[in-house]
């Protein structure tokens, strides 16, 4: 460390040319790589004259569809960083034995599985179900937008902007050392003195107030804004499980934000909530996570639930089995979701009265998530199901999460807990739930709603190839840690001394090459599907001969999605609909008041990157600055009060019959 | 044949019905005025040292800041049984219920932990 002239220091906060990784060869070249690629978008983008397409289309856009697919786009380039972490990981722990360091240094090793933790959680699964959720919820439900248009599309540049400042740490300074729930002592000043924690901390703030708000967003839009004579025991079973996992979210996540703010205050102005000194307790720090830590599993599996349930229903052509006692189990999961945090930390030392009280109400929630399974089995039993690629993900899911929920219920015991906890049995059985749960809940929904969102089908090969490859992938990678757990092996270990583990890790490496490859293949299904767009198209709006009110409008549907907002009579209300003999309406349309699009929500989620930087490197001057400008520009904001625009009669009767032009076509041949 | 009806509601943003109960100037004054007293007893009970027992002392600072909660709510977020269709209740009824759930299960956890964990340190000597 040369010495600094104070103004620098003022500048550049605690920033000097050394916090750039440039002695880390593997860092180096990951950023050579990076900078191409980027550079190689940027160019193309450039050259194709898109910036303007995309600022005035889609990044400044609040119409829910087009967010809904930034957000899932934001996740699967999140997958990426993400996996290559996991990669990593496995490749270290593969070889990192009979003396071998493996490749990875500690200090670099601890931040990658910090990293892939945060990144595969927040920036990953989060964006994903949000951006399912934003799609669909308001097509399913009969509505125009979201409740709050402008407030979805600043909390989707929230989202980014803390995977932003995620992936800023990867070349400058480093990320967390701790593991990705960053519990003090460790994660506090004296044991982490350097950027990374700091790094964490501001992400996840960023990103949390995203989050909050698109929470809010939901909950109002469900409650409010369902279409005349859909009840709340007539919402589509997704709609349902988005309505409980955001109750979650406005529920959790200020529990979050309190308590990453309480460790902020340790570190930047020395209290002491979480020292182990002057009064403080850092097992308070993992009893408040964890409130929020638990619910957020939830969070995150509910709407994997109701993708599902929709699947279930549609490719077994029947009205799906169970929608009550559905609905009562989804709400029953929300409720206990809330009541059984301690049971990530059984081992800290609670006396047996409260272990029991946590292990029980763990164990009950297995009742009515074994109640689900048996409704979609029940749905499956007599139906004509169609083996589609949603379907397939959706019978994978049922037989791969049952042995997660199992060994779950194992976990849940305490005595058994005391022996697997921190094991990579620990690891193998939440993987097994987010993997089995969560990724496979978002790959059928994003094969079932993709031809909603474009208009064309996703290439049915390339998707089985993905499928097998991440579901064979998936049991080689994680079965093996299952058995290492019960060896008594822990999690995040960089060396070994016993060599005959090696062969499990060996195994669980290939599993993970597996998965790489599925990943690839959704890729290169992606990319085929868009070339052939015209072989895969969809005219009809309802390729999968759906039940709900989202198949009822044309695909990709309209911005104003309904020309006129359908009236409810039945469950499954385009199935009803159908059955009836529905017409569509061909004339007499009326405006249509919709919401302009505005850059705001960008600027006050560079503003607040900005911020949070500042507040990372120490650089006050620069952290008042924007923070004054971020306040000030909400305000000004506020001011603008000519963000309504309005669709004209005419332009809703030429769509509309452009879409019955198309569809006559596809009767005709 | 159709069997259904339309229904245009114009736009996504039908039904401006807030229930905004009474937000007058004047409620808007007493609220604060009862804020700032219930803020100004607290601090002059523990700086004047009023009361000998500090444990008397906190439990008239949170039942007062409880009692602050309220006034929030009533003057300030304007909350009643109507407002809002009902919705303000439930949401109230939900919240209380899930801070209650966080607040005594902390409680609850964290006296065991306190309790088995944090020795004293006269006993921590104690320990080989």
């Amino acid at each position: 460390m040369q010495a600094e002239s104070p103004a620098v220091h003022f500048l550049l906060g605690r920033f000097t040319l050394e916090s750039l990784p440039i002695h880390e060869p593997i860092l180096v070249v990951t950023f050579l790589v990076v900078a191409l690629l980027g550079l190689a978008l940027v160019g193309a983008i450039t050259w194709y004259r898109l910036w303007g397409y995309l600022w005035r289309e889609w990044f400044t856009s609040v119409d829910h569809k087009r967010i809904g697919v930034m957000y899932l786009v934001l996740g699967i380039v999140m997958l990426l960083r993400g996996f290559s972490d996991a990669i990593m990981m496995r490749l270290q722990q593969a070889i990192a034995f009979g003396g071998s360091e493996g490749y990875l240094p500690s200090h670099h090793y601890d931040q990658v599985f910090t990293a892939h933790g945060v990144i595969m959680i927040f920036f990953v699964a989060m964006p994903l179900i949000t951006g399912l959720m934003n799609f669909v919820v308001p097509l399913q439900i009969g509505a125009r937008d979201v409740a709050f248009p402008f407030l979805n599309n600043f909390s989707f540049w929230m989202t980014t902007a803390g995977a932003v400042i995620v992936m800023m740490s990867l070349f400058v300074g480093e990320f967390a050392k701790t593991g990705w729930l960053a519990y003090p002592p460790l994660s506090g000043i004296q044991y982490s003195p350097d950027v990374g924690v700091d790094y964490y901390i501001w992400a996840l703030q960023v990103a949390g107030i995203g989050t909050t708000l698109s929470g809010i967003n939901l909950v109002a839009t469900i409650l409010k804004m369902r279409a005349p004579g859909m009840t709340m025991m007539r919402m589509p079973v997704f709609t349902w499980t988005a309505l409980c996992s955001n109750i979650l979210i406005v529920a959790t996540f200020p529990v979050l934000t309190a308590t990453l703010a309480l460790l902020a205050l340790d570190r930047y102005l020395g209290m002491n909530f979480f020292t182990s000194g002057l009064g403080g307790n850092p097992m308070m720090y993992v009893n408040l996570i964890w409130i929020w830590g638990h619910p957020e599993v939830y969070i995150l599996v509910l709407p994997a639930f109701g993708v599902y349930s929709e699947v279930a229903a549609t490719f077994s052509g029947k009205r799906l089995f169970g929608y009550t006692s559905m609905v009562y189990a989804t709400v029953v999961i929300t409720i206990l979701s809330y009541l059984v945090w301690l049971h990530h930390f059984f081992t800290m030392g609670s006396g047996a009265s409260v272990n029991s009280f946590f292990g029980i109400a763990t164990m009950i929630i297995s009742i009515p998530t074994g109640a689900k399974i048996f409704n979609w089995l029940f749905t499956m039993y007599r139906g004509r199901i169609r083996f589609e690629e949603p379907m397939m993900w959706t019978i994978a899911f049922m037989l791969t999460f049952a042995i997660g929920g199992m060994t779950g219920v194992m976990l849940a015991i305490p005595p058994a807990d005391f022996v697997l906890h921190n094991s990579l049995f620990l690891v193998a059985h939440f993987h097994n739930v987010i993997i089995g749960g969560v990724v496979f809940g978002m790959f059928a929904g994003i094969s079932y709603w993709f031809p909603k969102a474009f208009g064309f089908r996703l290439d049915p090969f390339w998707g089985k190839v993905s499928f097998w490859f991440w579901v064979v992938g998936f049991y080689v990678a994680f079965m093996p840690l299952y058995l290492l757990g019960l060896m008594g092996v822990t999690r995040r270990l960089r060396v070994f001394d016993d060599p005959s583990l090696q062969i499990w890790f060996v195994i669980a490496g290939c599993g993970a090459f597996l998965i790489l490859l599925g990943i690839l293949a959704f890729l290169v299904q992606i990319y085929v599907s868009i070339r052939d767009r015209e072989r895969l198209a969809d005219v009809t709006g309802d390729p999968w001969n759906g039940r709900t009110l989202e198949w009822s409008t044309s695909s990709p549907p309209p911005a104003y999605n309904f020309a006129f907002t359908p009236v409810v009579h039945d469950n499954d209300a385009w199935w009803d609909m159908k059955r009836h003999g529905y017409s569509r309406p061909l004339a007499g349309f009326n405006p249509i008041v919709v919401p302009r699009n505005t850059g705001a929500g960008v600027i006050l989620a560079a503003l607040c990157t900005i911020l949070a930087v500042a507040l990372i490197w120490y650089v006050w001057w620069l952290a008042a600055l924007s923070f004054v400008a971020a306040i000030a520009f909400a305000i000004f904001h506020t001011f603008d009060y000519n963000r309504l625009g309005t669709v004209a009669a005419e332009e809703i009767t030429g769509t509309e019959s452009e879409r019955t032009r198309l569809l006559a076509g596809t009767a005709a041949p | 044949m159709s069997t259904h009806a339309h229904d245009d509601r114009g736009g996504a943003h039908g039904g401006h019905d807030h229930g905004n109960g009474e937000a007058t100037p004047k409620s808007y004054l007493t609220g604060f005025i009862l804020a700032a007293l219930l803020t100004a007893i607290p601090f002059w009970l523990v700086m004047a040292g009023t009361i000998d027992n500090p444990a008397i002392t906190a439990l008239i600072i949170t039942a007062l800041a409880a009692v602050q909660i309220v006034v929030h709510m009533v003057f300030f977020l304007h909350m009643n049984a109507r407002s809002e269709g009902g919705w303000t209740v439930m949401a109230l009824a939900f919240t209380v219920i899930f801070v209650v759930i966080a607040l005594a299960g902390s409680l609850w956890v964290m006296y065991h932990l306190d309790a088995n964990m944090m020795l004293a340190p006269h006993e921590m000597s104690q320990t080989p």
